[in-house]
């Protein structure tokens, strides 16, 4: 059936979505059709979605047309269609994680990010594909097939919230969810051309994201514009009772700190940031955009992050041990795939060793040793005492400095296949995300130009810990005055 | 050479995972590549430096108090056990764990 709104546009905004219904141009049902559309027209090519919840999504659809209807005040993404990455737990929609491991797990509640959506109007789509488990820097660790991106289909969406990023660009949602430990909202974002955000560590409870690494992971969103962005960080985020490490620090109206001006804000950047290795497209795009920055009326500081050479090592030994443990669940009793053994042990090994593909097990190899009686010190103690000095790189910095401004990636979105065979390459890449990831600041990747007018570029702002609003906003002031065609 | 063969069969016994010969060594050959690019924090010196397990500072983390201690209902043993792989009544079924 087609649609009844004529100005059907590719991308919708979440303005666009409430003056669409309060003009009465479109209804929530309507428009919740007309994405499950796209999807059955692009899902096959593209591979973003791993399942879809129409009962769920038409459900909350016609309340929020009832409520317009009753000529009630809409909550703040009323009738929003949004996609939810494959790591968060949605109540009776099957849950993956990219993974064999958990291929017909059914979540019995819904993560807490997810349930603030939908008490906030959202309209939930289905769940998006991921490397298994959030490993990945390119989504093709999922045992569910590689994602393609929207903006090259021959190429990676990045990783590993790859189908989170990919909706947005192809327009198959108009916000979603992602999960960041390593860099895994952020890249994708840069990969895909869509702006996409982790607040700082503690700022979304966890609750319900099945857990890679719980000192690292965080949640946040991908959307067509900084001002959706900062509509839904501030719906997800705020202390939650079911995770001890949600803050209760409070969580500011990040819609209204957008607007304000960013003259006179002092962003350093980083020299460690532009050494060798980054695609000279990527540099070139880069520069062009911190120049905006300097037509803003910033002050550009030329500042040191003495450590960040290290950040690598020190993620790969922290991430790899606490996933090492966290995955230890997956033992084939309570839930998810069980593999034939003929004692509880032999049950144990197989399951795990058929349920997990390879990252997921090279990881957890290397977790495990890195744990191990007799490496513990050498490795994991070491790696936390690193870890604190690139926190202190940031502390430092942001005595200078208000914000920092560097590349979100080395490199734009590689072909498929290309760099599968070597992991040390593929995490060497992480290099300027995993740095934040440690430190616990928040982080944002904005779209800066396209390399050839095709492979878009990720400008990534670090705020300090806490500092969204002031993160938010200069996002919004480099994407208001043309960055994203530098 | 950082990791031998025996260290990753070991570390297999340990994390219960059963690895193949081939995963065996594909996995020993790139751990090691990864180790000894590890390596290089060595080059720093940490003697002073107290590790850190979590970023979150006292001020930030969630109110240190604990919740009121009451009874909340959480009746979702039925819908826990449909996911299990192999149920039995109320209670999850494993292989044969003691001999006779």
């Amino acid at each position: 059936m087609p649609c009844p709104y004529k100005n059907m546009t590719a991308h919708w905004t979440i303005d666009g979505v409430r003056e669409a219904l309060a003009a009465r141009k479109i209804s929530a049902r309507e428009l919740t059709r007309e994405f499950f559309g796209r999807i059955a027209a692009r899902n096959a090519e593209l591979n973003a979605f791993l399942a879809l919840s129409p009962e769920r999504a038409y459900a909350k659809a016609d309340e929020i047309d009832a409520a317009i209807a009753d000529g009630e005040l809409l909550p703040p993404l009323a009738g929003v269609p949004v996609a939810i990455k494959d790591v968060l737990s949605t109540r009776g929609t099957t849950t993956t994680c990219g993974s064999k491991i958990l291929e017909h797990y059914v979540p019995p509640y819904d993560a807490t990010a997810v349930e603030r959506l939908e008490a906030a109007g959202a309209v939930i789509l289905g769940k998006t594909n991921c490397d298994e488990f959030a490993m990945g820097s390119s989504n093709e660790n999922s045992a569910y097939g590689a994602v393609r991106n929207p903006a090259a289909v021959e190429r990676v969406p990045g990783g590993s919230s790859g189908g989170s990023a990919a909706a947005i660009a192809a327009g198959l949602a108009v916000v979603s969810l992602g999960t960041d430990t390593g860099g895994s909202i952020r890249q994708p974002g840069a990969f895909c051309g869509v702006p996409a955000m982790m607040g700082s560590y503690g700022r979304v409870s966890r609750y319900g994201l099945i857990a890679f690494a719980s000192s690292l992971d965080r949640i946040g969103p991908f959307a067509n514009n900084v001002k959706d962005v900062a509509a839904v960080l501030e719906v997800i985020a705020g202390r939650d009772a079911n995770d001890s490490t949600s803050t209760t620090v409070p969580v500011p109206r990040y819609s209204e700190e957008i607007g304000k001006s960013v003259k006179g804000l002092r962003i350093g950047i980083p020299r460690e940031y532009f050494g060798d290795g980054m695609d000279a497209g990527v540099r070139g795009k880069i520069e062009a955009g911190i120049e905006i920055f300097r037509k803003l009326g910033c002050e550009l500081v030329d500042i040191r992050m003495p450590h960040t050479d290290y950040a690598i090592a020190t993620y790969y030994i922290i991430a790899t041990a606490e996933a090492s443990s966290n995955l230890a669940r997956y033992d084939g009793v309570r839930f998810g795939l069980r593999a034939k053994g003929d004692s509880l042990l032999a049950m144990y090994k197989n399951t795990r060793g058929q349920g997990f593909g390879a990252e997921v097990k090279r990881r957890i190899v290397l977790g495990t040793y890195v744990l191990s009686a007799g490496y513990y010190d050498a490795y994991y103690l070491k790696g936390q005492k690193v870890r604190a000095l690139i926190a202190k790189d940031f502390l430092d910095a942001y005595l200078k400095v208000d914000a920092i401004v560097t590349p979100t990636s080395p490199v734009p979105a590689f072909k498929l296949g290309e760099r599968t065979a070597d992991p040390l390459q593929m995490y060497l890449a992480d290099i300027y995300t995993v740095t934040g990831s440690l430190a616990g600041v928040p982080g944002i990747s904005v779209p800066c130009g396209k390399i050839g007018g095709e492979l878009p570029v990720g400008l990534q702002v670090f705020g300090p810990a806490f500092g969204e609003g002031r993160v938010l906003q200069l996002a919004h002031a480099f994407e208001a005055a043309g960055g994203a065609t530098v | 050479m950082k990791i031998s063969r025996e260290d990753v069969v070991r570390v297999a016994e340990l994390a219960y995972l059963e690895l193949s010969e081939a995963e065996l060594e594909t996995y020993r050959q790139q751990v090691d590549d990864i180790l000894e690019y590890i390596g290089k924090l060595n080059e720093l010196d940490t003697s002073n430096v107290e590790p850190m397990a979590q970023v979150l500072s006292d001020d930030q983390s969630a109110d240190a108090t604990l919740r009121e201690d009451v009874v909340v209902l959480c009746d979702v043993a039925a819908e826990i056990l449909q996911q299990a792989p192999d149920p039995e009544g109320i209670y999850f079924r494993v292989p044969k764990v003691i001999e006779r």
